[in-house]
């Protein structure tokens, strides 16, 4: 059983977008979205997780861009990462200071996910905090939030979630699954938990296992949080936050988002205003306030536990784990994948992405690769300034055309 | 990734970068001198790798006009880009790396269209495209041409000519090799030769096919081998 709604804003404490880009100028805009949601419920949605619990019923956050084609073979499904949203493209309409959706230089008419020609599906992950049921939402045996009590879920189980709404709205077979980040982890878990369903994967700046490295930085942001006293177990009031905590693990974050270059590009030693040095523990540094201004946006529009639980759920992404092998993981997908890296993220480096690469081409499959150049770290999936978009286009014409002149 | 891993990665890396500096466009009319014999040595259908696949024109034409399963490498990240862009196949990186990712006989035919001479190891390269397809198609310029002999016996310079479009300090090639040579080479590795195609550029600096005596007169060849 489904209950559809579409509200005007987000469902759930949804500010808007999460990280700034200036929007392309050649191309269009969506324009004016609104945030649809569907709740699953019933015996036949009832959620069975990797972690061996369930979760029923589960409500979904999602939005779609362009018309799905007569014969629904245009789909598009777009992941997004740790902390985005359904909001990947245009706009809500909340006043002239709102910034467009956060991949919105990838999705719009004329842009490569050309919304003139695919219909383009984001919706929130499972167990986010952006209208999609997750840690903050209401608990239906308690009537209260879940918060901690809320199963652990996996990169599978959000993946299986994504598959039900593909289900509601009526599409067998999705052209294609575009993510980065971990919403790259997710494109991989499309290509091999429904193999049938997807004919074009695109992977970016992501991993099939999470890192050592990787897990070790999550640590750290968790640690943030739970040594926050205003934790309180997790059990804290949702007006007074563990916000100290929660900015904390979001500057951190931010440091593995970008690279010494773009850090040095951005920042350099420049002090704020005028100041020299201060000769105390203030903020001296334009890099400082940087990291600062993050943390504290961050907090108004984010979930500790949700932090927590989803950054668990990336630490736990291992698809040798889950299948033995990446040969093992992907031998059933008929895909075709084009997987992406940049030359200067340390976070998910290029040979992390060169793992799926070698495992798809021992497997007979059809590969594309590119390592792009760019200074600007892990987050250059979300900036303009290279040529992604460029590669996209040319595999989504290569699943619409066959490619060619 | 251990020590020995991390510095061969290292080695390679710095070769890449190496091939990174070459002025490529150098070589684009050299490149396509014998693309025309290629697309008629390779069977519709085939499933095709380009090594050193540049950014797709070859095997855009072999997808169009041979309907291949087309398949390239490529070391050059903006080659690979255009290549992707494109609609093409193509994987960014460094084929003497790549190859042994993939099975024995996993391509009709393997391309090295004129790799041979910027590699390290072009005997091991050509006997690892061999257990990888079941033909491979290898261009290369002839070292022999008439041109490079007469610049070297009367000028006394290294020869710079439409196939070997560069100077001594920024050439990408670091091995040199005649037809006769490469012929000699087929056969101590006991490799049939199914066709030998050659060309030259013309008055008109369009490449034209050459049939008699081909290490005199032709600047590009093209050799079809099978076990």
């Amino acid at each position: 059983m489904t209950r559809a709604e579409t509200s005007r804003q987000a469902p759930h404490h949804s500010k808007q977008s999460v990280r700034q880009f200036p929007q392309d100028r050649d191309t269009g805009s969506v324009g004016r979205v609104q945030v649809q949601s569907v709740t699953f419920d019933g015996q036949e949605h009832v959620l069975h997780l990797q972690s061996g619990e369930s979760l029923s019923p589960i409500t979904v956050a999602y939005e779609t861009y362009g018309k799905l084609s007569p014969s629904r073979d245009n789909a598009i499904m777009v992941c997004h990462a740790l902390s985005g949203d359904a909001h990947a493209a245009g706009f809500h309409g909340t006043g002239p200071a709102e910034k467009p959706g956060w991949w919105d230089i990838l999705i719009g008419p004329g842009k490569p996910l050309d919304t003139d020609r695919f219909f383009v599906i984001c919706s929130n992950f499972l167990g986010s905090c952006y209208g999609t049921t997750g840690p903050t939402s209401i608990d239906p045996g308690t009537e209260r939030p879940y918060g901690l009590t809320f199963p652990f879920f996996t990169i599978r189980d959000m993946v299986d979630v994504q598959c039900w709404l593909l289900d509601y709205l009526g599409i067998d077979t999705l052209l294609a699954v575009i993510g980065g980040s971990m919403g790259g982890m997710q494109a991989l878990q499309w290509a091999i938990s429904y193999p049938d369903r997807v004919r074009g994967v695109i992977p970016i700046a992501t991993t099939a296992k999470m890192s050592a490295q990787g897990i070790a930085l999550n640590e750290v942001g968790r640690q943030a949080i739970l040594s926050d006293p205003k934790w309180q177990d997790g059990n804290y009031p949702e007006e007074d936050p563990p916000a100290r905590g929660l900015a904390l693990a979001r500057m951190i974050a931010h440091i593995t988002y970008l690279s010494e270059e773009s850090m040095h590009r951005k920042f350099g030693r420049r002090f704020i205003g005028d100041n020299g040095r201060s000769f105390n523990f203030s903020r001296d540094f334009q890099v400082e306030s940087y990291l600062h201004h993050q943390g504290d946006k961050f907090v108004q529009r984010f979930d500790s536990n949700t932090y927590l639980y989803i950054s668990r759920a990336m630490d736990y992404f291992d698809l040798e784990l889950d299948y033995g092998s990446l040969e093992e993981a992907f031998s059933g997908s008929l895909a075709s994948f084009l997987v992406l890296s940049f030359t200067s993220d340390w976070l998910f480096p290029a040979g992390q992405s060169l793992e799926v690469v070698g495992a798809l081409k021992r497997l007979g499959k059809e590969v594309s690769y590119c390592n792009i150049e760019s200074d600007q770290g892990h987050d250059a999936f979300l900036l303009p300034g290279h040529r992604m978009g460029d590669l996209v286009a040319g595999i989504l014409n290569r699943l619409t055309r066959g490619g060619g002149p | 990734m251990s020590g020995i891993q991390a510095l061969a990665t290292e080695v390679k890396s710095t070769r890449a970068e190496s091939l990174r500096h070459v002025d490529w466009t150098l070589t684009h009319l050299r490149d396509r001198a014998l693309d025309d014999q290629i697309v008629s040595s390779v069977n519709v259908g085939d499933r095709v790798l380009d090594l050193g696949c540049g950014q797709g024109d070859l095997l855009d034409r072999l997808k169009w006009e041979r309907k291949v399963h087309e398949q390239g490498i490529e070391i050059d990240g903006k080659a690979v880009t255009e290549a992707i862009a494109r609609g093409l196949s193509v994987v960014h990186g460094d084929l003497e790396e790549g190859l042994g990712d993939l099975g024995d006989g996993s391509y009709d035919v393997v391309i090295l269209n004129q790799v041979i001479t910027v590699i390290r190891d072009p005997v091991t390269l050509i006997e690892e495209s061999l257990r990888v397809g079941r033909r491979v198609i290898v261009t290369f310029p002839n070292f022999a041409v008439w041109r490079t002999r007469f610049q070297l016996l009367l000028r006394g310079r290294l020869p710079v000519t439409p196939s070997l479009p560069y100077q001594w300090h920024d050439t990408p090639n670091i091995r040199l090799v005649t037809v006769k040579d490469f012929r000699n080479l087929c056969r101590r590795l006991g490799l049939s030769v199914l066709k030998e195609s050659y060309s030259s550029p013309g008055a008109d600096g369009r490449f034209h096919p050459v049939r008699v005596w081909p290490n005199l007169r032709a600047s590009s060849a093209m050799f079809c081998l099978s076990r």
